[in-house]
């Protein structure tokens, strides 16, 4: 049943309704069977990003190609697109065989082919003893994977998934997270995901696009969002806790940065992740002085909340045994290739620095 | 809530409504079935247990067969189209199209105009000759019809009055649904490849059949319940050809001031109202989805 998947390309794509401004230009693509996430925060137009390349909605400009074609005129019907809704888009009525089976008998696929279809998905996602029951029925993790039956039943090149997992406790969602990768990888299906949650996004995708008010923040490979924030919003959304951004001059900074920034001081963000920086050892090239103003306990870590002398609160993932003591004066530290530097004007990354 | 009412006051509470219904609902009704067992007293004659007399007569009616052949063909003609009416009608209101509020006050009206000033304005329109129904007629070159006057389409004539006061009630009820419908359930079977239709038939429909019983178990009675506009407009006539059974037990009953058969046509309606809601109900229930 594998269908060889296609390549998407999204250019210029931009939606309006009226005078809201909802994509500002959003531009991305994917290989044939890849991976790729649309991450973002709630509203930035992930979703409204998926009902524009389905042919759900209409585009105000911009050009949507599948398989190097332009599909941007053409109705969602003819696009061969399968989607996986948020909530799931069951349909109530309709027992899971008939819910999985609904698109092959729109599209008069013969009776005996519809039941063998349904019988290998069903199996494929463990189904079978559910198939005369109604959606209402089901767990959420059953609904869930009655959803991902029925797109896969239609064996679409292309399948988009809005927040599929959304609803999910959290063991349901670690599983169903590596089923759907595994579907990817086996049958070489291109999967355009949704998410907001961006553990999600970085474990499962081969890309992610980072989205903030319907614009593309970032896009690359999840360890270079990781690694390598782009800009500030970038840097203040990937990892939990995020970057800390921190003013120039709450911190001691190296020879190097302290000659770039002589005059212009203002303008600099230094950016460090709290799991990356530590109390003071000897060879750190940044410190900062600051008080622990409280320790929350992680299990694996504390995160000990900091202030600096301006008052500026930053994040400190602390792994020693002991826990920091609230109230006292320490000074943490971290090296240069953990710093991240950030131009406070425009929030783009300083090339430049030493990494 | 755990405030608790006081014994006495509860007491009068209770009592209020319960001594309402009684005395309004249950008594009478109860009165209606002794009555059906009794014959009508006169002032020469006391009245006196009868048994099941009056229930044979109801049998040997034939006035009253034609009543019920009317209103079995009145209910069968008003509530589909009704219904029908009804969904499509919201259907129009709920595309959003320019115009719509309008247009859903224009449908809603017939609906909260009492039916006495319907049947005055539906008069109007069918007299023969000048109203509106006969002008239109002659615009085809079609001969004037009396509508209200001749025994072939007095009964039709009633069944447009109600299904047009009635439509627009349930339109507004139907609308509801509509607007209940999941938009992505109806954007999922898009993307299957379904057309419009087929949305409408496969997935909107079936999710707006709880509404279809409610609408219906409504219609039924309504269309045993309302006969203003016979009253008002034909009489039943002519020669009973637009008589329903609830006009025939008012002039039974108030007219010819037979209380013992009124009570006992009385009794027949209600166990066949009964009857037909408990089978209609289990009938749409099977395939009705609720949640
Ligand atoms: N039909 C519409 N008319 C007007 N504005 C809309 C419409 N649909 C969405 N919007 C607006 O577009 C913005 C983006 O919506 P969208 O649903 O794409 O967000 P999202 O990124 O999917 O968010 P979430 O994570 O909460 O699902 C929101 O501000 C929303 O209010
Ligand atoms: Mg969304």
């Amino acid at each position: 049943m594998s269908a060889p998947g296609i390549s998407l390309e999204v250019r210029g794509l931009r939606k309006s309704w009226g005078p809201i401004n909802v994509l500002k230009g959003v531009d991305f693509d994917i290989h044939a069977g890849g991976f790729l996430t649309l991450l973002g925060p709630s509203g930035c137009g992930k979703s409204t990003a998926l009902k524009l390349i389905s042919g759900l909605e209409s585009v105000t400009a911009g050009q949507i190609l599948l398989n190097g074609q332009d599909v941007t005129s053409k109705a969602a019907s003819d696009r061969n697109i399968g989607m996986v809704f948020q909530n799931y888009a069951l349909f109530p009525h309709m027992s899971v065989a008939e819910n999985i089976t609904y698109g092959l008998k729109v599209r008069k696929v013969a009776k005996s082919t519809q039941q063998a279809s349904l019988k290998r998905v069903a199996e494929l996602m463990a189904l079978s003893p559910l198939l005369d029951r109604k959606p209402a029925q089901l767990s959420g993790g059953q609904q869930q994977r009655v959803a991902l039956a029925r797109v896969l039943v239609s064996e679409r090149p292309i399948v988009l998934m809005d927040e599929p997992l959304s609803n999910l406790d959290a063991k349901l969602r670690v599983e169903i997270r590596s089923e759907i990768r595994a579907l990817n990888k086996q049958l070489g299906i291109t999967v355009l995901y949704v998410t907001h949650d961006q553990s999600e996004a970085l474990s499962m995708s081969d890309t992610v696009v980072l989205m903030n008010k319907g614009q593309v923040a970032q896009i690359g490979a999840p360890k270079d969002l990781y690694d390598r924030p782009a800009n500030t919003f970038a840097a203040s959304f990937i990892g939990t806790p995020p970057m800390n951004l921190l003013a120039a001059k709450d911190v001691v900074l190296p020879d190097w940065v302290a000659s770039r920034v002589t005059g212009e001081q203002a303008d600099l963000l230094i950016g460090v992740r709290p799991e990356k920086m530590h109390i003071l050892g000897d060879n750190d090239d940044f410190s900062a002085t600051c008080t622990i103003a409280s320790v929350e306990y992680e299990g694996s870590v504390f995160l000990v909340h900091l202030r600096t002398h301006s008052g500026a609160a930053f994040i400190l993932a602390h792994h020693g045994p002991d826990a920091p003591i609230p109230g006292d004066e320490i000074v943490v530290g971290w090296k240069n290739e953990e710093a991240h530097l950030f131009s406070s004007g425009t929030g783009l990354r300083i090339s430049s620095n030493s990494k | 809530m755990n405030k608790r009412l006081p014994f006495g006051l509860a007491m009068v509470l209770l009592f209020i409504p319960c001594l309402l219904l009684g005395a309004f609902t249950h008594y009478p009704a109860f009165r209606a079935l002794q009555n059906s067992f009794w014959n009508n007293s006169s002032s020469r004659r006391p009245s006196k247990f009868v048994g099941v007399e009056n229930y044979q007569t109801l049998l040997q009616d034939d006035r009253l067969a034609q009543i019920m052949l009317n209103s079995t063909l009145y209910a069968l003609g008003t509530i589909p189209l009704a219904i029908g009416l009804a969904i499509g009608m919201a259907l129009l209101v709920n595309a959003r199209l320019p115009g719509t509020s309008l247009m859903r006050l224009s449908f809603f009206m017939p609906t909260m105009l009492p039916m006495i000033a319907v049947a005055n304005i539906w008069l109007f329109f069918y007299a023969p000759g000048i109203g509106l129904a006969s002008q239109i007629l002659g615009v085809f070159g079609l001969p004037p019809i009396n509508f209200l006057g001749s025994t072939e389409t007095s009964l039709i004539s009633m069944m447009f009055v109600a299904v047009w006061k009635e439509a627009g009630l349930f339109m507004i009820f139907y609308l509801a649904a509509l607007q209940a419908v999941p938009e992505n359930l109806k954007d999922a079977a898009r993307l299957e490849g379904a057309s419009a239709t087929r949305i409408f038939f496969n997935i909107v429909l079936p999710l707006l059949r709880p509404t279809t019983i409610f609408v219906a178990v409504n219609a039924l009675i309504n269309a045993f319940r309302l006969v203003d506009h016979v009253i008002v407009m034909t009489r039943g006539g002519p020669n009973n050809s637009s008589a329903l059974l609830l006009y025939y037990i008012y002039e039974v009953t108030f007219s010819q001031r037979d209380f013992a058969y009124g009570a006992t046509l009385t009794v027949l309606m209600v166990c066949l109202l009964g009857v037909l809601a408990a089978v209609q109900y289990w009938v749409l229930n099977r395939k009705a989805h609720y949640q």
